[in-house]
């Protein structure tokens, strides 16, 4: 049974702060999914979990099964068992799936040499064709096969908690019902615990989920069981008084 | 066995260097004139950010003329011939000692190779291929002076070479001041792949190699150089292809050795409907300096060159870029290329970058880029967010990187070789190969 804790974190950007004081627990299993409207810090909630530069933590922790993991570099957390699907995944020309995959297995110990096999397997789990696979990272892929393509990372690293952050944006039905079933697969067979970061209710009619937990400003303002979701998607975010709302 | 050398380096040096008349007295020629134009300094433009005023020509000798023994590629390093057995079994292999002798193997149908060529010398001194104006530069005189065995190869027109030319320059000796030279030259519609590699052992040594090309009408040829030279290498090549109407070059420098190394490449299109395409990728650590410039000279209607240089610094690296794209008045239709990237992968390592254009022309299509910068933050979060330890990431973006330039290299079987040889370099310069943990915890 693994699980991450977030408590009170508090971070921001260039003096900013964006998240005031955040708290959530995921667990083995479990999907979670974070919704809110623009602005209201989940792409910055999902960055600072993986360790992404730019963002400064100004207070509270992230734990992985009790290890911290702010202050620690971003591979180090991937270590420690954290996966972040991003939502806009970046091209790295001339680095292949393979090659990238394969280093990361290298380093956690593993053989290598499966990771052909490995990635060949998940790909056709998500309907992603293989001839991508040889392709450098992102490079020449348009928006819904790159959000496959994280999933099939997923699937071949194996993590104990992910970080989906908005990977239902940019796929029409079909690849969204695909890479539902292979998350939800995932956490229920592979026993991975989710953080599904979403603004639509859309992600959550395939994905089924254990609890929905509304941020706004910075903040968890509700957190409640899926019929939450459903709820927001009649009454919008407006009932939280953000602006603009959706 | 290291090569004797001699202490006087003048005229009677010169006049002591063994060839038929003709060459004795063109070397003497050009002598003259490398002696009444001197060194360069750093203060004029073509060599500014050059190491050229700390050059001592004075610490380095010449072999002593007609003292070089030859070398079979099997006396080489076990790395070069694993290079050069990359090429094939239809390679044609030269390998040339100091610049001065040189033994063919496997000469293929179709490619004379041959020292000293005939009848390829002007009055001035210089090599008299069909190349027009004056010698790039002083050092390029010096060559035509000092070189011992000038090869020349040559492709009869339409005759298209089955396996590629692999010319290996092994460099050795204290000291030694090493002129070596290559001429191409290929008749109308003939098609050659040549490879030439510069490699020496530890020593200090001056290295001043020129290798021209000169294509005829509709001939194609792709050269791709390899510099591998030790650290206490000073180079300073020239490089010079000319091309004749509808003929096609692609020629690579791939520079990783060296203490410091400098590469004018120069590319002539004066044939209407000429493409050439220069690419390069250099990468330095430590105290190197790789300094690479460049002319794309337009005389004639339709043609078309595109450049791609990419490098990387590490350590405490220099690299100099500085490219003149020149369009004449008449040369309608040109299209001109000129990028340059470069990595800078430590906080002492510089990379400069100067990219110019002159152009007389006004229907013409010409653009330049370049940019200098560390590796791209998010690509390396992207991959170490994977699981990627920082150290093998920034190896694998700075392979990636380069790759787009090596995997044009003339003979694709070398590829994996230039792969391997770059990624040990990385590794030594900090950035850890697979599975070696260098410097990242577990």
């Amino acid at each position: 049974m693994s699980e991450l804790v977030v408590e009170g974190l508090r971070a921001g950007v260039a003096g900013l702060e964006i998240l005031r004081g955040v708290d959530l627990e995921v667990r083995s299993g479990e999907v979670h999914a974070v919704m809110g409207p623009n602005g209201s810090g989940k792409s910055t909630l999902s960055h600072v979990i993986a360790g992404r530069p730019g963002y400064e933590v100004t207070g509270g922790s992230v734990r992985l099964d009790g290890v911290e993991l702010l202050g620690r570099p971003a591979w180090e957390r991937a270590r420690a068992g954290l996966f972040l699907a991003l939502q806009y995944p970046i091209e790295v020309p001339g680095v292949t799936m393979v090659q990238a995959l394969g280093e990361s297995l290298r380093a956690a110990g593993r053989d290598p040499g499966e990771v052909g096999a490995l990635i060949a397997s998940e790909a056709s789990a998500v309907g992603l064709d293989e001839a991508f696979l040889s392709r450098p990272l992102n490079v020449d892929l348009s928006g819904g096969e790159r959000k496959r393509n994280e999933i099939v990372q997923m699937g071949v690293l194996g993590p104990r908690i992910a970080v989906l952050d908005e990977i239902d944006s940019g796929l029409d039905v079909d690849a969204l019902r695909a890479v539902s079933r292979r998350v939800a697969e995932m956490a229920a067979h592979g026993g991975v615990g989710v953080l599904a970061i979403t603004h639509y209710q859309r992600l959550l009619s395939e994905l089924p989920v254990t609890r929905v937990h509304v941020l706004q400003a910075g903040r968890v303002v509700q957190t409640g069981g899926p019929e939450l979701a459903f709820e927001l998607e009649r009454t919008g975010y407006a009932a939280y008084g953000a602006e603009g709302a959706a | 066995m290291p090569a004797p050398v001699v202490t006087d380096f003048d005229a009677g040096l010169v006049a002591a260097i063994p060839g038929p008349a003709w060459l004795r007295d063109s070397r003497l020629s050009a002598w003259e004139h490398f002696s009444s134009a001197g060194l360069p300094s750093a203060s004029e433009e073509i060599w500014r950010y050059s190491r050229v005023d700390d050059l001592e020509l004075g610490r380095y000798r010449p072999p002593a003329p007609g003292s070089t023994p030859s070398r079979d590629l099997e006396s080489l390093p076990p790395g070069l011939m694993e290079l050069v057995a990359a090429a094939g079994e239809r390679a044609t292999v030269l390998v040339v000692h100091n610049g001065a002798t040189g033994r063919v193997s496997r000469p293929q149908e179709g490619l004379a190779v041959q020292t000293p060529g005939e009848g390829l010398f002007g009055a001035d001194g210089e090599l008299r291929l069909p190349l027009q104006g004056p010698p790039p530069d002083v050092f390029s005189t010096l060559n035509a002076a000092l070189c011992e065995a000038p090869w020349r190869v040559s492709v009869p027109g339409g005759a298209r070479v089955a396996g590629p030319l692999v010319v290996v320059h092994w460099l050795e000796g204290d000291g030694l001041a090493a002129f070596p030279r290559l001429e191409v030259e290929l008749g109308p519609q003939a098609s050659l792949d040549v490879v030439e590699v510069m490699a020496s052992g530890d020593e200090a040594m001056l290295v001043v190699p020129v290798t021209r090309l000169a294509l005829g009408a509709g001939a194609r040829l792709r050269y791709g150089q390899l510099q591998l030279l030790g650290p206490g290498a000073w180079q300073l090549a020239n490089q010079v292809s000319r091309l004749s109407r509808d003929a096609s070059l692609l020629s690579m420098s791939v520079a990783l050795g060296g203490d410091y190394a400098r590469v004018r490449t120069g590319s002539v299109l004066d044939g209407p409907g000429g493409e050439s395409e220069l690419l390069a990728a250099y990468f330095g650590t430590g105290h190197q300096m790789h300094d690479l410039r460049t002319i794309q000279h337009h005389s004639a209607p339709r043609s078309r060159s595109a450049l791609l240089f990419k490098g990387a610094v590490a350590g405490t690296a220099h690299s100099v870029y500085s490219g003149l794209i020149r369009v004449e008045k008449g040369a309608k239709g040109t299209n001109a290329f000129q990028t340059n990237r470069n990595l800078v992968l430590s906080d002492g390592a510089q990379a400069d970058s100067v990219p110019n254009l002159e152009i007389e022309d006004n229907d013409v299509k010409c653009s330049h880029a370049s940019a200098v910068g560390p590796i791209d933050e998010s690509q390396l979060f992207y991959l170490e967010s994977r699981g990627v330890p920082t150290g093998t990431a920034k190896r694998l973006i700075t392979l990636g990187f380069m790759d787009e330039v090596l995997e044009k290299f003339p003979v694709a079987a070398m590829v994996p070789w230039l792969r391997r040889e770059l990624a040990g370099r990385l590794a030594a310069a900090g950035l850890p190969e697979p599975g070696s943990g260098v410097g990242e915890g577990s």
